[in-house]
């Protein structure tokens, strides 16, 4: 279950994918896209938070009670962000 | 070691030990999640109600400085991860290095977090303390530079908790614990080390590089 076989390799691996994806995020920053911008620079965060998240914090090969809670944490998250930027964006006045 | 100097007896072995530790853990930080969440939320509102401000404020910040100090909590997730390989493999004196070297990674990235405060300071754009900008919008600019201490602030205040807690994994590594059979708290320390990582990965794009395209034309 919490038996970790992740590998030396592996976290290099992970490490490097990492760092590409940092250089792309800063690199893209600077070029004008408009509102995708933004979009694109919170998909590469999400992207190397799940990185760490399924490696670093070996969620991939951890007991599935633990991956159920780390997805409901960020369901109610969701939840969150969802209800109040409804009602920021739908408010008349 | 043997197993009954470190198996709590609640526990029916080391294996059910440690997927209840790894479970108390997580729900903790599913509570910084949230913590977090919020101050992220209520970013993303004002960003929302005032981006002209906000688009001008946000060139004040160190971009270079912001890339280095994602490099450097990034490489230190690298150590702490390899540590926690270590310190299962039993590997007394690696664990040690991987561990100093997340502990000196974590102090750079304190040193530059203070480095851009100082450049703050000098640019006379800290609120409360010292906020000198003028103009229809400097109200609102005040709001990212509130945004901006109240949450690198908060990441600091983790980091050097998290500093602590790798000092005291030091010490209690030297007493040759750790085997691939009890190996809990590195990995316990490890999972707070990689959060805060994380929540650096999005307070890096949302402060740092959102507003850059518009650098010129803002």
């Amino acid at each position: 279950m919490s038996e970790h076989s992740i590998s030396r390799k592996t976290y290099y691996l992970i490490y490097a994918a990492l760092m590409v994806l940092t250089a792309t995020t800063t690199g893209m920053a600077y070029v004008d896209l408009g509102a995708f911008n933004v979009y694109l620079a919170l998909t590469i965060a999400v992207i190397k938070g799940t990185l760490v998240i399924l490696f670093f914090m070996h969620v991939k090969e951890t007991a599935g009670i633990t991956t159920v809670y780390v997805a409901a944490g960020f369901f109610w998250l969701l939840i969150l962000i969802v209800l109040t930027v409804s009602d920021y964006m739908t408010r008349t006045s | 070691m043997s197993s009954s100097t470190v198996l709590a007896h609640q526990f029916d072995g080391l294996e059910q030990q440690r997927d209840a530790s790894t479970l108390g853990m997580w729900v903790f930080l599913l509570t910084e999640i949230m913590f977090f969440g919020g101050m992220f939320l209520g970013y993303t509102i004002y960003r929302s109600a005032y981006p002209n401000a906000f688009a001008i404020a946000s060139q004040y910040m160190d971009v270079t400085l912001g890339t280095v100090n994602t490099v450097v909590l990034i490489t230190s997730s690298l150590t702490m991860a390899l540590a926690v390989l270590s310190s299962r493999l039993g590997q007394q004196h690696s664990t040690k290095m991987f561990l100093l070297a997340t502990i000196g990674l974590g102090l750079v990235f304190l040193f530059i977090k203070g480095v851009e405060y100082h450049e703050k300071y000098v640019e006379h754009v800290v609120p409360g303390l010292d906020f000198r900008l003028t103009g229809p919008e400097a109200g609102h600019m005040q709001m990212l530079f509130c945004f901006y201490f109240l949450m690198t602030g908060m990441h600091a205040v983790h980091m050097i908790i998290g500093v602590g807690l790798l000092t005291w994994l030091i010490r209690k590594n030297s007493t040759g614990i750790f085997s691939a059979e009890y190996y809990t708290p590195v990995e316990i320390v490890g999972l707070y080390w990689h959060f805060v990582d994380i929540v650096w990965i999005f307070l890096f794009p949302l402060l740092y590089l959102i507003g850059q395209h518009l650098r010129g034309h803002a």
